[in-house]
């Protein structure tokens, strides 16, 4: 029987494929790699590697404590790498208007009822509830792939992290 | 009605027919007809095409079969189609295009997939893992090309909605993922919010599933839908896009083929490996290659508004501008 070796990527090991071109302009295909726009990241910067619409995938590089945030729909947080922590808050007020996109930033701690902690893997999926509130926390450096929706601290860095020849 | 003899043909295999296409098989072949022309396709290739349009309600776009024949969604009707997408069929004018009410083709696949589709033979399967397609009529396979595609409201694993897989509810790990992690995430929830802390092992999930090249739901943000799939050998059918398209690559490789949507002429190569993040444009067609079985996250933007900024050109070809 064939002995498989499944590869996964890290921040220490990945091999970025690319973009052959025959006739066409690369940037049409917006060709990235997540473990190298974390590893060029500041801790917790959502960083775009996909834009749908109002839809974004955000590449966040793991690393200490993140800021709480509030948001207003869910989102799913799969970890890359590392081991990464999630607080979740249930806040005593509403933080974040229900009909915005993407997730906001708290000034400090929230205020009502601490919900529990999911300690995530690589390959584990985390549901961050809407109206909820949550903050990261990794102790080394992790890869977070977010699939929520474009909001102010959604930043764009399209001709740093795709492939442009 | 879409079988259009009774009597199965000397091998016991039904015809079937809708509207001007009628489509036979014999033990290696599918033949397909149409008012101004005709096609052979190999029978296991085309079971394992109609196998995924009839998984996917005809997907989004179109869905060639190869250079020839394919379906085109307009989300509540559907066109077949014969060298619609192929210069030299449109230039010698034999191209061949017909609309069916979405139900009415599907229902015409359906049968023909329980009427062709022998015992042991899994169109949905990687060529290394089931028997033959090929040979007179033996026996049926319904339980394999009828599977339940996977669909969550907000994510697998969420109280009330898609279970996580194991040995029990009938999903072994595959072979090529055995030395996947199976540990799931602790989940330390504070007494009364057990329903609302939610998290799996998408990994694991991924490497039980018994399906290659078949995306289905996991989370759903809105309309913004992870699609993901497991992928081994080629991608069946050749998918042409009519909205942007991105794939996120989880494990091993996958290389892609783009061409031209409307001539087929080669645009590009895509080689992806873990980690890689790619768009498919607009107006492109791909198929895809996995030689080690691999994960692909497959984002779709499910939004309703789409079909019609497609129809008013008002959706974006590109991903991005930059």
């Amino acid at each position: 029987m064939t002995d498989y070796r499944t590869v996964f990527g890290s921040l220490e090991d990945y091999a970025k494929g690319g973009v052959q071109i025959v006739d066409d302009d690369p940037k049409y295909y917006a060709f990235s790699n997540i473990f190298e726009v974390a590893s060029q990241a500041a801790p917790y910067e959502k960083i775009a590697v996909g834009k749908n619409l109002e839809y974004v995938l955000e590449a966040i590089r793991a690393e200490g404590t993140s800021e709480w945030r509030a948001t207003p729909h869910d989102e799913f947080a799969l970890v890359m790498d590392g081991t990464v922590r999630i607080e979740l808050f249930d806040p005593s007020a509403e933080l974040v208007d229900p009909s915005a996109g993407g997730s906001v930033t708290l000034g400090g701690e929230p205020e009502g009822n601490p919900m529990g902690t999911v300690t995530a893997q690589r390959g584990h999926m985390t549901m961050l509830p809407a109206g909820k509130a949550y903050r990261m926390h990794c102790d080394g450096v992790g890869v977070v792939l977010l699939q929520t929706i474009e909001g102010p601290d959604t930043v764009f860095r399209w001709a740093d992290i795709c492939q442009t020849f | 009605m879409t079988i259009t003899d009774e009597a199965p043909n000397r091998l016991g295999y039904r015809q079937f027919g809708v509207g001007g296409f009628t489509f036979s098989r014999d033990e290696y072949f599918v033949t397909v007809e149409w008012p101004t022309g005709n096609h052979q396709m190999p029978v296991d290739h085309w079971l394992r095409c109609i196998q995924r349009d009839v998984a996917w309600g005809f997907f989004y776009g179109i869905v060639n079969f190869d250079s020839v024949i394919g379906t085109m969604n307009h989300y509540g009707t559907v066109d077949m189609f014969a060298g619609r997408f192929n210069e030299a069929y449109r230039r010698a004018e034999v191209d061949y295009n017909e609309t069916f009410g979405h139900d009415e083709l599907l229902g015409c696949f359906k049968a023909m997939l329980s009427d062709w589709t022998n015992e042991g033979y899994d169109p949905f399967a990687a060529p290394l893992e089931t028997g033959s397609a090929f040979g007179p009529s033996s026996g049926s396979n319904d339980e394999a090309v009828t599977r339940r595609r996977v669909v969550a409201d907000r994510m697998v694993s969420v109280p009330g909605d898609e279970p996580l897989r194991s040995d029990d509810s009938g999903f072994p790990v595959n072979r090529a993922f055995a030395d996947v992690e199976q540990g799931e995430p602790v989940i330390e929830a504070t007494p009364g919010y057990e329903d609302e802390l939610c998290s799996f092992n998408l990994f694991a999930y991924l490497s039980r599933s018994d399906v290659t090249w078949n995306p289905s739901v996991v989370s759903a943000c809105k309309e913004s839908l992870y699609c993901p799939t497991t992928e081994e050998f080629t991608l069946p059918v050749i998918h042409g896009n009519d909205r942007v398209e991105w794939f996120v690559q989880l494990s091993d490789e996958i290389q892609w083929d783009v061409e031209d949507r409307d001539t087929g002429a080669k645009r590009a190569r895509v080689i992806m490996r873990a980690g890689d993040v790619a768009a498919m444009p607009a107006d492109i067609r791909h198929t895809g290659y996995s030689p080690k079985r691999s994960m692909l996250l497959v984002w779709e933007n499910g939004s309703p508004r789409i079909p019609e900024m497609i129809a008013k050109g008002e959706a974006p070809v590109h991903p991005v501008d930059f």
